[in-house]
């Protein structure tokens, strides 16, 4: 018996989003009477591998083959489930992120297991085992029950707390055979940006609407982002004009992320943007309407022009944070 | 080649949504349902590659699993342009039925291209295009913003961390796709409405197959503190409170 997670890694390192997916693969495992097995695919060394260690994985099976440096949905779910299997897995948790939602249903129908996805809390009971999940865009949260033998969780990012031990770990690393066979994803080009704070791993996001009146305007947001180490974000119209890259449209039908602080300058809070938002602990909102949904949504608002407002709010974050 | 987009029939994203008693239950009461804005923008590209000729798309057909009410809903998507509809006939369930239905449609017919949305907007599940490939045992692949044909060959991008992928998967397989996938959603002209009246929708009657899970209560997410607003000549007093009341920068 055991939890097995599945420990992404980006050129070999982990990131907060994954110790998150093993504090709570562990605290599962603790309800559970039983321990955390993580998985790692690909080249990580041993540093980085213990690292999961120190967040209650007991066992890390650490498995490089450079037929899996792609991502074949297929190719992974096959692995994954085999060593679920293997390792007796009753619980088997990934990311919400892109990858898991690539991976966690094809291992679904592999191992027969119910699926809850977008889980931001810990089981609500083991009999049933009962997952709390988001519904609706975020306007509800369902208590939905896995009723198979096997259960799959997908983590929501940044919904859970790191809980660190100074317990043991062991570190295993296995030799797996791929089978060309099943590999059917050819890559044929990558455009990868680096050294950018991801907007969905980053703790401050800054984000402008329709509100900025255009794109020349986005100076003081981005200066703002820069001041507090924060990524940037928009609302849908703000990337349907081009103002804004596409990446940075977050909403319903964009980028669904949960940070610590949200700030929106210049932006309504139409439900269909706060649906992408409203997991954020904190939001503030800047805008020249009192009225604006947004303030609804937000604990601490400032009614007024972006462009005046914005100036002495990076002035202040520049000297108050020294 | 053929094309098939699967769509969901949805709350419209305005809605606001309320329970039942028992909170086991969406109250439907004046909803009005839309198509699922992923699966929207799927049938808008799928329909702007059969209208380019290169592409040697030849049809495109949506496939939905529900009742007789989301009928409109299926009528809609022939308005848009969608060639012909499936319908599997029995209430959605959870994830694993809805993408066994689909699998069965797709062992009897067969496709080169399948569309899925990455989420419905009402379970939020991210799960049927990965079930229903890996039950037929097709590729997928996930996070697509971007399919393209040319030259016979279906190139797709993918989103990943930071960037994109362009790859290739062999026919058939299925692709779940989102933002970015085509601009803005196709609307129905009064001529596509004309013709939706007549296009033909095959309904097929469910397989046998048990859920794998159940939504036992709803609840609404805890209302959040109300806006304590801060004098917009006062942007230091925002900045204190970030740093000493919330303590989030
Ligand atoms: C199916 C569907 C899906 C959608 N998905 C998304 C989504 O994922 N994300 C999303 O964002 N939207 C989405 N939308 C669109 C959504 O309904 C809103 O239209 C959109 O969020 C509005 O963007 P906005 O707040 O930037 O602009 P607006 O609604 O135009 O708001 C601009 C705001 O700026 C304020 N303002 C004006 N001037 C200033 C100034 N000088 N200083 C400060 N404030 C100022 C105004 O008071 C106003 O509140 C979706 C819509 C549909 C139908």
């Amino acid at each position: 018996m055991s939890v097995l997670v599945f420990t992404e890694n980006w050129d070999g390192r982990f990131k907060k989003l994954t110790f998150e997916l093993v504090s709570y693969a562990a605290k599962t495992a603790e309800m559970l009477n039983t321990t955390a097995t993580a998985v790692s695919i690909g080249k990580v060394d041993d540093a980085e591998l213990k690292k999961l260690g120190s967040y209650g994985a007991k066992k890390i099976i650490a498995i490089e083959n450079e037929k899996l440096n792609i991502l074949d949905n297929q190719a992974y779910s096959a692995l994954i489930a085999d060593l679920a299997k293997e390792e007796g897995a009753q619980v088997v948790v990934l990311s919400n992120n892109n990858t898991g939602k690539a991976i966690a249903p094809r291992l679904s129908v592999r191992l027969k297991a119910g699926i809850g996805s977008g889980v931001s809390r810990l089981p609500l009971s083991l009999e049933p085992f009962t997952v709390y999940k988001r519904t609706y865009s975020g306007n509800a949260f369902a208590h939905q029950v896995i009723k198979t033998p096997v259960k799959i969780v997908t983590l929501a990012q940044n919904s859970f707390d790191l809980t660190e031990t100074s317990d043991s770990s062991v570190i295993e690393r296995r030799q797996v055979t791929v089978d060309g066979e099943i590999l059917k994803t050819t890559v044929k080009d990558v455009q990868k940006q680096t050294g950018k704070i991801l907007l969905t791993d980053a703790d401050v996001v800054v984000s402008g609407g329709r509100g900025m009146k255009s794109p020349d305007n986005w100076a003081p947001i981005v200066e703002l982002a820069q001041a507090l180490g924060a990524a940037t974000a928009c609302s849908r119209p703000v990337s349907d004009e081009g103002w804004r890259p596409h990446e940075e449209h977050t909403g319903q039908t964009g980028k669904i992320i949960a940070p610590n602080l949200y700030i929106a300058v210049g932006i309504s809070g139409a439900t269909q943007h706060l649906a992408g938002i409203s997991s954020s602990k904190y939001i503030v909102a800047i805008n020249t309407d009192k009225d604006a949904p947004i303030f609804e949504a937000a604990q601490y608002g400032i009614v007024g022009d972006a462009m005046k407002v914005l100036p002495g709010v990076i002035a202040a974050v520049k000297e108050l944070r020294k | 080649m053929k094309i098939l987009v699967c769509i969901s029939n949805v709350p419209d994203t305005t809605t606001k949504i309320k329970f039942l008693e028992g909170n086991n239950k969406l109250d439907t009461a004046g909803i009005q349902w839309v198509i699922n804005p992923w699966d929207e923008l799927s049938l808008t590209r799928a329909l702007e590659l059969k209208d380019d000729a290169s592409t040697g798309v030849k049809s495109v057909t949506v496939a939905h699993v529900g009742s007789a009410a989301s009928e409109p809903t299926i009528r809609k998507a022939l308005a848009i342009g969608a060639d012909d509809a499936i319908r599997v006939n029995m209430d959605a369930t959870d994830a694993y039925n809805v993408a066994t239905q689909l699998a069965e449609v797709l062992k009897k017919e067969q496709f080169d291209i399948v569309l899925c949305g990455i989420e419905s907007s009402d379970y939020n599940g991210s799960l049927v295009g990965g079930m229903l490939s890996e039950m037929l045992g097709m590729p997928s692949v996930s996070a697509v913003s971007g399919i393209n044909i040319a030259n016979g060959e279906v190139v797709l991008t993918r989103e990943i961390d930071g960037g994109k992928e362009v790859v290739t998967v062999p026919s058939p397989f299925v692709a779940v796709v989102q933002k970015g996938i085509a601009k803005e959603p196709r609307i129905a002209a009064m001529r596509g409405i004309m013709m939706a009246r007549t296009k033909p929708i095959k309904i097929c009657e469910p397989v046998e197959c048990e859920n794998l899970t159940e939504i036992v209560t709803f609840e609404k997410p805890e209302p959040r503190a109300k806006c304590r607003f801060v004098d917009a000549e006062n942007p230091k007093q925002l900045v204190e409170l970030l740093m000493n009341e919330a303590k989030v920068i």
